[in-house]
């Protein structure tokens, strides 16, 4: 079986990274900023899954499990969020709701 | 070119090219449709690392219940191509350069770090063939889950819960 370098896995993970980062900065759908967090999320249990394998040790995977859990759990409550935020102002265009800001 | 790296190199392709079409995609639910074609390829990518337990998760949690979640929430508000807002071309551009300049600056930082890594790796490229057989498969990894991050595991579970009944709270508020 030829070996696939795990450097190839640590491009691929930060340009995964960099994608969701763009998306985050670019777009101004709340609903797509979180999804560009799960591009982020899923970049980072990527490259946890490839330590896991390099340095033999299995907690890596562990982690991904959990953070999966996190993500989960995050995307519930932003999602209801969200919706709560549509019934209010009619829009989820994250650059009209600024009202946070002072 | 053997049959591994050529699932990589494909793998990568469509992964990459999914993830780009994620941002790019003006109508929301093509963006959701490329999520799902992303979390799939990275699904292939767990397989190919031989991380089984991890490959089902990810299908399960990610692309099974919280990409219908998303999809659901996108349908619920009715959103389209037409009523989606866009970002100014100056901003558009900066957004890039920010971004380019991350992963540049990672790129930076590997090759500056290339020779020199402080812990050695078992193997320095993955598959490797000096782990034990049954690596990344279901049975050890819920040994694990249940005897050293047992706890750890029952304070997710007590996340989930508050993270229920707050969406559940959240969602019938406005009865009165």
């Amino acid at each position: 079986m030829n070996l696939i370098g795990f450097e190839n896995y640590l491009w691929l993970g930060s340009a995964l990274f960099c994608i969701g980062l763009l998306g985050v900065l670019v777009r101004r759908n709340v609903i797509i900023l979180l999804m560009c967090i799960e591009l982020m999320l899923n970049a980072s249990n990527l490259l946890l899954v490839v330590f896991s394998k390099m340095f033999g040790n299995m907690n890596g995977q562990i982690f991904v499990f959990f953070s999966m859990l996190v993500a989960a759990a995050e995307v519930s409550v932003g999602l209801a969020l969200i919706v709560l935020i549509y019934r209010k102002f009619k829009t989820i265009d994250s650059s009209f709701l600024d009202n946070l800001k002072g | 070119m053997d049959l591994n790296n050529f699932a990589f190199i494909a793998l990568s392709a469509i992964t990459l090219i999914c993830a780009l079409m994620v941002v790019i995609a003006r109508n929301p639910i093509y963006s959701v449709i490329f999520l799902i074609l992303t979390m799939f390829s990275l699904t292939g990518h767990y397989v190919l690392l031989h991380a089984q337990f991890i490959a089902v998760i990810n299908i399960i949690v990610y692309a099974g219940a919280i990409m219908v979640l998303f999809l659901f929430v996108l349908m619920l508000m009715n959103m389209n191509a037409n009523n989606e807002p866009n970002k100014s071309l100056l901003w558009k551009s900066l957004a890039t350069i920010v971004a380019a300049g991350g992963f540049i600056s990672m790129a930076v930082l590997y090759f500056r770090n290339m020779g020199d890594t402080p812990i050695k790796p078992t193997t320095n490229s993955v598959p490797g063939n000096m782990l034990p057989p049954d690596f990344g498969y279901v049975k050890p990894l819920g040994k694990m889950l249940f005897t050293d991050y047992v706890f750890p595991f029952e304070i997710a579970s007590i996340l989930f819960i508050a993270a229920m009944v707050g969406a559940v709270f959240l969602g019938s508020r406005e009865k009165s």
